[in-house]
């Protein structure tokens, strides 16, 4: 490799952007070190092993990604607004569509649910932690250096361009040589481990760390629903690392897995990435699920309807959602049986999801319904997710779906779950439980602000493609000619489309003025209930101290903290003295951060072929790990008199509390 | 899982040793010989495999210990489920492989 | 404001009795999904073993061979099995003595597969030759280098162990890695059992 082609040179817009991105890293260093923040940076947050913490860095990392795969849609629609456009080359259009879809779907939205794992779990179920707070930190920096990996493809060495699935042959060496297919490769790979083990994390969190009082069958609807997610990752995970390693022997020692040669078989790579791939969208989607189902009960305050329903639902979700991957490639020919199979399971899927949506509109039936932030995400998503369902319906016909394959109606589908169900469910999520994490609520006129754009804004955007999926428009074309645009009517409707990206980029920004604005002037929560909320997270003071519950709570039934305030409202409560124990916790490490710079470095050297390199990380990666077995001294409990003072400086906390009603 | 009852003694060992070694030989011995057809053949070396898995669960994994929900039976059979579903769909789904070669 | 285990160790401390449980049942789940991984591997052998571009076929596999690998990584299973029970007795000399032998058989078993990947090379049966030898390799080889791990893994134990004595955390080491094992001698019935003797049949 030569240096020449290290750096990624040729447009003005990748200039702009390094130069920028030179900026800011200068910035940030400048700031760390000026104000001296180099320990506390490395102490509080490289080291932590605190789920809180670690939540909130997921968090940060899934907004900051929006951003870039935002950007990435915005060029795009740019692009497309009129016939024969100039402003990308067909190149650049394709690294653009490429970055944003394994953007958007793996360092945006996984972070995103990760966040709302590590926020909520152990608070909702009564535990002071997750069961493996190391793998905790392993995962988070897993995912963050894959991510960086993934994202400094941008200005060394050259952006993937081979589509956010990469299909071979398209993706072997004869026809994407050199480092951008394998950023794609090696930051997807990194960060898939990490997500593997945050999956066996919380399985056995929730399995194993609940309050001891607290059944499975009284856990809140959230905890199931990342229960069922996570089992999904454990099925599927392992399938991308395999599938991602074959690629791999194939463009790094000659293999012929799915080569054209040599016997290769492209369409088993289609294959096993969509055994990985469409679980995945269940994968995300599950949380949303259980953040509606939460925030649905708290706002109409009544109990969820159809609790058994809508755990049997999730869990039947997880599992049939294994038997539906080849309905993204019915038109590979695999013959009438198989596509009839799967058809009828991507049918059946339906099913239960249908059974959500009454459960979630009978809740609100007859509740008194509180239209709070969260609330308004939720309401807008019960018939946004109804129109993504019912096209995907149509979509599950396998006969009908020769003529949708890859056209403009699939893209419009899958926007419409993938925002409507998945980034809706995720932002009402963080509205609601952002005060629990920070102390303070998000101000409502901004969020009013933001909400309505994107409401707007998404309809304005992707209704139009449906339109142009059935005048033929395809995906992944970088343009189309005058006749097209005018004679076919494409242009209108490409241009209308437009806007609403637009629309929904400046609800972004409403967001993130929204987020800077109320650190300042937010509501701040001084009871730890500000919604006056039904599920234990409630119970605890915002933000929750170190050990989250000095007491293990007791739980009598579903909704334990809603209940327990109804019984001291009737003053049925009697405060005993309370009797502090000192507590275990697991003590800050930088291996996970130090391991996770070497598999970074072993995911670079590979990707840029230098097999030294490579080798020198993953040997790396070992060391660390040799480490961490030889330590011994990992824990420490927090003495009594320390649970003392810091719960004496929370009095008012369990209060009761209750907003007008 | 834990550390009560164990069902772990040298006698469990041995017995799981001898049984692997026997439905280790047995398919070794029809396939050496050429002794039933192709079909019986393929039918019963995944059969002693199977068993020998079965066995190795039982007499040196000990799937049977611990107490409390067995959340790790509960793992191998999703697991099981799982895996028959990836290899047996594969070869099912790219079946019409053999057809285009 | 930091106290030290030690302070505490007869205390109970809530929800946290069974924290080495925890740790292998998050490890028996990890093992779980690692039969998925190898799961693909065998898809992908399943459908591309008929692929052989016209060079090396299965009927070819060295026969002696992968029935002493076999053999040897039975035995080695009974071993690890064998040091477990002398963990259970408290009998920390027949537990290292066991271990190191399962290690050596471990390391035989890797040699031998070494070697026949090496004969084959030398044959001119390389990765790159077929569809059919890509799958091999990266299914046989993604075994070995389990088991090379485990080999590792299992000094880094013996080490602890010298040094520390059956305590809870080595014996639930122990445990794992044994666990880990019998895993890898599982696994490899059926990659005798579907790659070599249905290769050669």
């Amino acid at each position: 490799m030569q240096n020449s082609h290290f750096f990624v040179t040729g447009d003005p817009m990748i200039y702009g952007a390094d130069v920028s991105i030179a900026l800011v890293s200068v910035a940030i260093i400048f700031y760390l070190t000026y104000f001296k923040k180099w320990g506390w940076l490395w102490r509080e947050w490289i080291t932590t092993v605190d789920h809180k913490k670690i939540g909130i860095m997921y968090l940060i990392s899934a907004l900051l990604m929006l951003f870039r795969g935002g950007v990435d849609a915005i060029l795009m629609r740019i692009q497309l607004a009129v016939p024969n456009s100039h402003f990308l080359a067909s190149e650049h259009y394709n690294e653009i569509f490429t970055t944003h879809g394994t953007i958007m779907i793996l360092f945006m939205a996984m972070p995103f649910m990760f966040a709302l794992f590590n926020i909520v779990v152990p608070l909702q179920i009564g535990a002071r932690d997750v069961a493996y707070p190391f793998l905790n930190s392993v995962s988070f920096w897993l995912f963050f250096l894959g991510a960086m990996l993934f994202n400094i493809s941008f200005v060394v060495g050259g952006s993937p361009n081979a589509g956010w699935l990469s299909y071979p042959p398209l993706s072997e060496n004869d026809f994407s040589p050199g480092p951008g297919q394998n950023f794609w490769i090696w930051g997807i790979q990194i960060s898939g481990i990490g997500s593997l083990m945050t999956g066996i994390n919380f399985v056995v969190t929730i399995l194993k760390m609940r309050t001891p009082t607290m059944r499975l069958r009284d856990m809140p609807l959230f905890s199931w629903s990342v229960l069922s997610s996570s089992i999904a990752i454990l099925g599927v995970f392992p399938i991308l690392t395999v599938t991602l390693v074959m690629l791999t022997i194939d463009r790094l020692l000659g293999g012929h897995f799915f080569t054209m040669t040599a016997g290769g078989n492209p369409m088993m790579w289609v294959n096993l990435i969509w055994m990985w791939g469409h679980p995945e969208v269940y994968i995300v989607v599950l949380p949303a699920f259980g953040v509606y189902s939460e925030v649905v009960a708290t706002f109409s305050r009544k109990r969820i309807f159809g609790y058994s329903s809508m755990v049997f639902s999730m869990i039947a979700i997880s599992v049939v959602s294994y038997y539906t991957w080849v309905h993204h490639f019915f038109t590979m020919g695999a013959g009438a049986n198989v596509n009839i199979v799967f058809a009828i399971c991507t049918m059946i899927i339906a099913i239960p999801t249908g059974v959500k949506v009454f459960n979630w509109l009978f809740t609100m039936y007859r509740g008194r319904i509180r239209i709070t932030q969260p609330m308004l995400w939720v309401m807008a998503f019960v018939p946004c997710f109804l129109v993504g369902g019912a096209t995907g319906v149509m979509l599950a016909a396998a006969p009908a779906d020769y003529q949708y394959h890859n056209s403009y109606f699939l893209i419009a589908h899958f926007h419409q779950v993938l925002i409507g169900g998945v980034v809706f469910g995720y932002i009402a999520g963080m509205y609601y439980w952002f005060p629990k994490i920070f102390g303070f609520k998000l101000n409502e006129r901004l969020g009013k602000w933001g909400f309505w754009l994107w409401q707007i804004g998404f309809y304005v955007c992707f209704m139009p493609q449906y339109a142009l999926g059935f005048m033929g428009m395809t995906r992944r074309i970088y343009t189309y000619n005058d006749s097209m645009g005018w004679d076919m009517g494409w242009a209108p409707l490409n241009y209308i489309s437009t806007i609403g990206a637009f629309l929904m980029g400046i609800g972004f920004i409403f967001q993130v003025w929204q987020i800077l604005y109320s650190i300042k002037h937010g509501e701040r929560d001084v009871t730890g209930d500000i919604w006056d909320g039904r599920t234990l997270e409630w119970s605890i003071p915002s933000p929750a101290p170190a050990y989250n519950f000095a007491i293990l709570p007791v739980v009598k039934g579903r909704d334990a903290w809603w209940y327990q305030k109804e019984e001291m409202q009737k003053g049925n409560v009697h405060k005993e003295a309370v009797k502090y124990e000192p507590i275990h916790m697991p003590n800050n490490t930088g291996i996970p951060f130090i391991m996770s710079v070497f598999w970074f470095i072993a995911g670079f050297g590979f990707t840029f072929e230098w097999m030294w390199m490579g080798i020198a990380g993953l040997i790396g990666v070992a060391l660390t790990l040799f480490a961490r077995s030889f330590q011994y001294n990992t824990d420490h409990y927090i003495p009594v008199e320390e649970i003392e003072k810091t719960e004496k400086a929370r009095k008012n906390y369990g209060s009761v509390h209750r907003t007008a009603n | 899982m834990s550390n009560h009852e164990h069902t772990a003694n040298m006698k469990a060992y041995t017995t799981g040793f001898a049984l692997s070694i026997i439905l280790t030989i047995i398919p070794i011995i029809l396939v050496l010989n050429h002794l039933l057809s192709k079909t019986a053949l393929v039918v019963s070396i995944l059969l002693a495999a199977v068993l020998q898995f079965v066995v190795q669960l039982f007499f040196f994994m000990h799937i049977r210990d611990g107490e409390g929900p067995r959340y790790n039976v509960m793992a191998l059979i999703l697991g099981i489920i799982f895996v028959v579903t990836i290899v047996a769909g594969a070869i099912w789904i790219m079946s019409f492989n053999s057809q285009v070669q | 404001m930091q106290q030290s285990i030690s302070a505490h160790v007869s205390d109970h401390t809530q929800g946290h009795e069974d924290q080495e449980g925890i740790k292998l049942l998050g490890f028996w789940i990890f093992l779980v999904t690692d039969c998925l991984l190898f799961a693909t591997f065998f898809a992908a052998y399943a459908v591309l073993h008929t692929h052989t571009n016209g060079g090396f076929t299965a009927s070819e596999f060295n026969v002696p061979n992968f029935i002493i690998e076999t053999f040897i990584l039975l035995i080695s299973s009974f071993t690890s099995g064998i040091a477990v029970l002398n963990m259970h007795k408290g009998n920390k000399k027949g537990l290292t003595q066991w271990l190191i032998v399962t290690a050596v058989l471990g390391a035989v078993f890797v040699g031998l597969e070494v070697k026949e990947f090496m004969d084959m090379a030398a044959e001119g049966a390389t990765l790159s030759q077929s569809a059919f030898l890509t799958s091999f390799f990266s299914l046989v080889g993604a075994h070995g280098l389990h088991v090379s791990f485990g080999i590792f893994w299992m000094i880094g134990i013996l080490v602890q162990l010298s040094r520390r004595g059956i305590t809870p955390v080595t014996k639930r080491k122990i445990s794992m890695v044994s666990l880990y094992w019998h895993f890898l001698d599982a696994v490899w019935i059926f990659i005798f059992s579907v790659v070599y003797l249905m290769g050669v049949m």
